[in-house]
């Protein structure tokens, strides 16, 4: 078995790890490190459950190999509470828009979000949609989901919702 | 009040934060994987299976073939057991199968250290067939001559069930009718639940223990002992949190082969995660189904006569067998109604495709594509206002099933209907958009539907309850019934504090369904969680209560008739007092040196009713000629499911089926090769499910009549928001182009075809 | 876990190029949305991997002297975007490419490893051809141009050597100046699709906005690879900003594809696109480029 060290940060903690070369992220953060926030649905990049923040950008980590995490800063759902466990502003949103349902597409377009909502920039509600199409989900319909970017994108800028 | 509140999930926190635990994220580490070697040939039989190469692979434990397994049949779907052996669902699988009868069923299963390996052995194994001719389509399938899927089943034909009100043929001879008629198809879809089905199993204290991704625990552990041949109390089925479900996870799928691999190492832990290729074609999908409806009306548009003939094409497997058809011509009987005849019948048959199963509305969202679409066509026909000829002939207030003793006690069809017109603006917009020209053209277009709720008088309706006080005066909560995404932890948690008098915070429920531990209940599927598990949750806490006020009488010495729990507290009624909070009282029956009670209630209910639950989707498309794409700009639903209990988890398990049907109606159909049977988009790029961009904002509205039958006015919502949305769009295409699109979907393939035949291209 | 036999990572475009003269059976991985895809479907199962994934003197673009655009191949679909260069001087190549998938899948798809897989699909490579990109490949003997016609030599194969990497992909000053264009991506969905067929079109009009002193077109999926159609860049040439004229050209450029029927959609419904999107295309250039029609 061919492996590799993998120094980088994860959730703002600096990460050694020996990884099998054959790791896909996703296996890694999962393994590794038991972020099951990182989902698998389809593991071909299709369905966007895995999505994780890399280096501040948007990356499906199934299909990026671990060995390529090496120096890059990596974020997942995990890292987002706060100090004392309080939820960010976007996890608290969907909760209150009722945009979770079976669960399981959520961590990843919360991640999508934050990079979003990181941009710093107004969004129109089409923008957002084509912002967040690499999710599928079956259950929400992606309505609520939807609402609770655009407000809390809002909220963030000081526009009143 | 709690119950019509809309209070936040109770799952939701956990799921927002990564911490909500699914079956893959409890597997441990040192899981055995498991890989299925599926046929390459659409039917055969399997010669031989050369297994030399893939056993070389290092870190391959185990390898069963389909000669090895028991052969104890088995039938996988979620349904109650029937003791009466008639009314049993058909037992006609095996582990793994020497007969073939799909592209994609089950030959080979892999059991090894890690999933490379596995993967790897899977590719090794060399499967030699004895190649049969094989048949996809239903109406072929039934012809003399055509390839036999089971001996038991001439023509195919698992089933056939027709009925007859009135005398049809006599009918159809009254002077002066109009006959319509047409054919209506729908493809195979699949439920593409975001997290694929998963199981892992071991063995522990003589048990077998399986951890699956399942709607259906308690029904799983009974078809685990049917497949294995082992007492059921031998089988223990856990359900965590599950990624979605939409009625494929209402089969047993691989649990049945994964306890069984266990078995043959020994009883170590075996994980199989089936990829979303597999879950495609070798898990279930929705029945396709073609059906001819014809109908004689009189000038006026009453409806005189009228006929179903339906052909539902089962796949390789029973499975749900005739229930989806059967439920179809249910609906196509009841939601209109004939002056004179109606006549149907539907036969469920087999061909050489994946397997069809239980999928969000069960045969409706088939059988009001058709009908709805036929009602259009009706209407055109007839020179009629298509919301005209529907009000004039739908169900009407009043009616009751002679079958099922449902009664429909409200005007919900009119006071839907009034809500979707007024949102999509219809009175308007259908006038102006009669006879347009040009390439870009729009329309609007409408459809009703039928549902009913949970399977009595079908089968048996009945759910358990458990409810235990805390020394803090909060309760645990227990039933069989499955929180799939849906929202019924949260709905069961309402309740439960509203017949209590407590709060939300107060009302502890435990989500994972472990059946050695939780009480029994059959699960969810059609649509039963809420008006099931709402009698007995009432039932219970009625129980629960009596005994905490039964306690409340010992301590406080007032009459428990004059007792009540409002917020928390023990109050006395006549007096307005609070003589004791719930904590303090269920502290002191644990403890209590004089009379210690451990205050528990647990009861079963059985339901011997049915409600109808109704509504309607209202669409506007644009719909560009040259390039045959229908642009969908607004979508309504309107449903009648009774009293809310959460306004706002039902508006979002609303959107979800609307999502679905603009899918059903627009974009999904799994494709398979009609020169292998081979599945051509079994996965998630080239089967076209809906994203972000291919939706308009989607409207959810409500009436909501109290259902009278049900134990907190509730009705079926779950399946019902996927049934309109097809044919809503389907007839808005034919107002926007006037050509009727009779096969879904009505992607640009078919579009073009039509546009071509009609000459618009 | 993906069934690879080896990895080797590469350093620098001559490590690369080394490491692939070691590894003879290796396939280069770039962002991987296509190859780790094709291994986990079993089709690149067990093969060895040269990833140039982190060299990072293969990303961005800039400008050579002369004005020529050079884009470097691992540069991302979202990356190319967002580029102020690109949004200048060949904006439509920033808005395809912002059609491919979806966001995450753009953050990780190369333009190198969309062309260099050589499919006729790729929703950047009908765009390249239709403003004359030219290939920069570079082997263990220095460095070769190629016109990008040339790279395309059949579906899922170029014009590169095993141990060639393409290193730049250039638009020439005298291929965009003067040019504006628009592309069509039409697939069965409006996300996370692969087109049915594309188009892009870009054209120079005369000063008064009245004549096409210029018209180029290219297609994905009309044909094996991705194609220009010159009948119809020749029948508008000169002629007139009309509709007749736009029609003339989206019915002359049936006489160059050769789309065929597969699952996806038959020959006579790409066919049907090949000239509706040609007519679209061309009128939304000839608004961009500020005449009427």
């Amino acid at each position: 078995m061919q492996t590799q060290l993998v120094k980088c940060t994860i959730n703002g903690k600096h990460t050694e790890t020996v990884v099998d070369v054959r790791a896909s992220l996703t296996d890694m953060l999962r393994n590794d490190y038991r972020l099951t926030s990182v989902k698998k649905g389809c593991e071909v990049g299709e369905c966007g459950a895995c999505n994780v923040l890399i280096d501040g950008e948007c990356f499906n980590s199934c299909i990026y190999l671990a060995v390529w995490a090496d120096g890059k800063n990596i974020r997942t759902l995990e890292g987002l509470l706060g100090e004392n466990g309080e939820l960010s502003d976007i996890q608290q949103a969907f909760i209150d828009e009722a945009a979770v349902q079976c669960g399981f597409c959520t961590p990843g377009f919360i991640m999508s979000a934050i990079e979003i909502l990181e941009s710093g920039k107004l969004y129109t509600r089409d923008e957002l949609r084509k912002l967040l199409s690499g999710h599928l989900c079956r259950c929400t319909g992606y309505e609520n989901i939807l609402n609770a970017v655009e407000k809390t994108m809002k909220r963030r800028l000081g526009i009143e919702v | 009040m709690i119950v019509g509140k809309s209070v936040k999930r109770v799952d939701a926190f956990d799921k927002v934060t990564g911490r909500a635990l699914y079956t893959d994220d409890m597997a441990d580490k040192s899981a055995l994987i498991a890989k299925i070697v599926h046929s390459t040939v659409a039917h055969g039989y399997v010669k031989s299976v050369d297994i030399s190469e893939a056993e070389k692979v290092e870190g391959v434990v185990k390898i069963v073939t389909c000669f090895d397994v028991p052969k104890f049949k088995f039938p996988t779907a979620g349904h109650p057991w029937s003791t009466d052996p008639h009314h049993q669902d058909v037992s006609d699988r095996l582990l793994l199968t020497e007969h073939v009868r799909f592209y994609g069923d089950d030959v080979v299963a892999i059991v090894a250290e890690n999933e490379i390996a596995a993967t790897q052995a899977a590719r090794l194994v060399k499967v030699e067939y004895e190649e049969l001719p094989f048949v996809l389509d239903p109406l072929e399938s039934m012809k003399d001559g055509a390839p036999q899927l089971f001996e038991d089943y001439p023509n195919n034909i698992l089933n056939h069930t027709g009925y007859e009100d009135g005398n049809y043929e006599e009918a159809i001879k009254d002077p002066g009718l109009i006959k319509i008629e047409g054919w209506y198809e729908t493809p195979i879809v699949q439920h593409c639940h975001i997290e694929n089905h998963i199981c892992y199993a071991k063995e522990e204290a003589g048990k077998i223990v399986v951890v699956s991704s399942t709607q259906i625990p308690h029904i799983v552990r009974r078809v685990i002992g049917q497949a294995l041949g082992i007492p059921w109390g031998r089988v223990r089925v856990i359900k965590p949190y599950i990624g979605g479900g939409f009625g494929n996870k209402q089969d047993a799928l691989y649990e049945p082969l994964c306890a069984y691999l266990s078995t043959q190492v020994g009883g170590r832990l075996v994980k199989l995660d089936v990829s979303r290729e597999e879950t495609f074609v070798s898990n279930r999908v929705r029945h396709p189904i073609k059906f001819h409806l014809t109908t004689y009306a009189r000038e006026d548009g009453t409806f005189v006569a009228r006929r179903m003939e339906g052909f539902s094409n089962q796949g390789a497997y029973t499975s749900h067998g005739h229930g989806i058809v059967a439920k179809g011509a249910t609906g196509f009987r009841q939601l209109y109604q004939s002056e004179l005849a109606t006549k149907a019948d539907v036969y469920t048959v087999f061909t050489n495709c994946p397997v069809a199963g239980a999928m969000r509305g069960y045969g409706i969202p088939q059988a009001m594509f058709a009908l709805e679409s036929h009602i259009e066509d009706c209407a055109k026909a007839l020179g009629l206002d298509p919301m005209a000829i529907r009000t004039k002939n739908m169900m009407p207030v009043g009616f009751v099933d002679g079958f099922s003793k449902n009664e429909n006690y409200f005007d919900s069809l009119n006071q839907v209907i009034e809500k979707g017109k007024k949102y999509i603006d219809w009175d308007r917009k259908f006038a102006e958009y009669q006879n347009q020209t040009g390439p870009i053209r729009r329309g609007v277009g409408m459809a009703i539907f039928w549902y009913n709720t949970a399977v009595w008088p079908i089968s048996l309706e009945s759910c358990s309850c458990r409810m235990v006080l805390n020394q803090d005066g909060s309760i645990q909560l227990q039933l069989g019934e499955t929180e799939i995404g849906q929202g019924a932890d949260t709905v069961f948690s309402q309740m439960a504090a509203e017949t209590l008098g407590i709060g939300m915070d107060k009302v502890h429920i435990i989500s994972t369904q472990d059946t050695d531990l939780t009480p029994y209940g059959t699960g969810a599927y059609a649509s039963r969680q809420t008006y099931i598990g709402g009698f007995a949750i009432k039932q219970t806490a009625l129980i629960l209560k009596d005994k905490i006020l039964e306690y409340a009488h010992y301590l406080c010495r007032m009459p428990k008739f004059d007792l009540d729990i409002i917020d928390g507290n023990v109050v006395h009624l006549t007096t307005k007092r609070t003589l004791i909070s719930l904590e303090e009282l269920a502290t002191t029956a644990l403890y209590s040196l004089e009379r210690s009670e451990h205050i528990t209630a647990e009861s079963t209910y059985q339901c011997k009713s049915n409600a109808f639950s109704l509504g309607c989707a209202f669409a506007e498309v644009e719909v560009d000629i040259p390039l045959c794409k229908v642009k969908l700009l607004n979508l309504i639903n309107v449903h009648d499911c009774g009293q809310l209990i959460n306004p706002q988890l039902a508006e979002a398990q609303v959107h979800g089926g609307m999502s679905m049907a603009i899918g059903f109606g627009l974009s999904e159909q799994l494709l398979l090769d009609p020169k292998t049977g081979r599945p051509l988009n079994n996965n998630l790029l080239d089967y076209k499910l809906s994203t972000t961009m291919d939706h308009p904002h989607l409207e959810a509205q409500f009436v909501e009549n109290f259902e009278p039958t049900s134990a907190y006015g509730t009705k079926a919502l779950g399946e019902p928001p996927a049934v309109p949305g097809a044919p809503a769009i389907r007839n808005a295409v034919l107002n926007a182009t006037g050509v009727a699109i009779n096969k879904l979907p009505l992607n640009p393939h078919n579009l073009f075809a039509r546009f071509k035949e009609e000459g618009l291209l | 876990m993906y069934d690879m036999k080896a990895l080797y990572e590469a350093t620098s475009v001559q490590h690369a190029i080394e490491l692939l003269k070691e590894h003879p059976e290796a396939k280069i991985i770039a962002g991987g949305s296509d190859v780790l895809i094709q291994m986990r479907e079993g089709r690149l199962a067990g093969i060895e991997l040269v990833s140039i994934y982190k060299i990072d003197e293969l990303r961005g673009i800039s400008m050579d002297d002369d004005g020529t655009l050079r884009i470097r191949p691992l540069t991302s679909f979202s990356h190319i975007t967002r580029d102020p260069l690109i949004q200048k001087h060949i904006n439509v190549l920033g808005e395809a490419v912002d059609k491919v998938g979806g966001p995450q899948i753009r953050n990780i798809g190369t333009i190198g490893g969309n062309t260099c897989n050589g499919v006729t699909s790729a929703d950047s490579a009908s765009t390249l051809h239709a403003w004359d990109a030219i290939m920069e490949i570079t082997g263990e003997n220095g460095v070769r141009r190629l016109p990008i016609r040339e790279f395309y030599v059949g579906p899922g194969r170029v014009a590169l050597a095993h141990d060639e990497l393409l290193t730049s992909i250039l638009i020439r000053k005298e291929s965009y100046e003067g040019y504006l264009g628009h592309y069509i991506k039409y697939a069965m969905r409006n996300a996370m699709d692969i087109a049915t067929t594309g188009c892009s079109v870009n054209c120079k009009l005369s000063a008064d906005k009245k004549v096409f002193e210029d018209v180029r077109i290219a297609y994905g999926v009309a044909g094996p690879v991705p194609m220009r159609t010159p009948s119809a860049e020749a029948a508008i040439r000169g002629k007139e900003v009309s509709m007749e004229n736009i029609e003339a050209f989206a019915k002359a450029a049936l006489q160059d594809v050769n789309p065929r029927t597969s699952w996806r959609a038959s020959k006579e419904f790409r066919l049907q696109l090949v000239e509706e999107l040609a007519k679209r295309a061309l009128i939304e250039c000839v608004k961009l480029s500020g005449g009427t029609i």
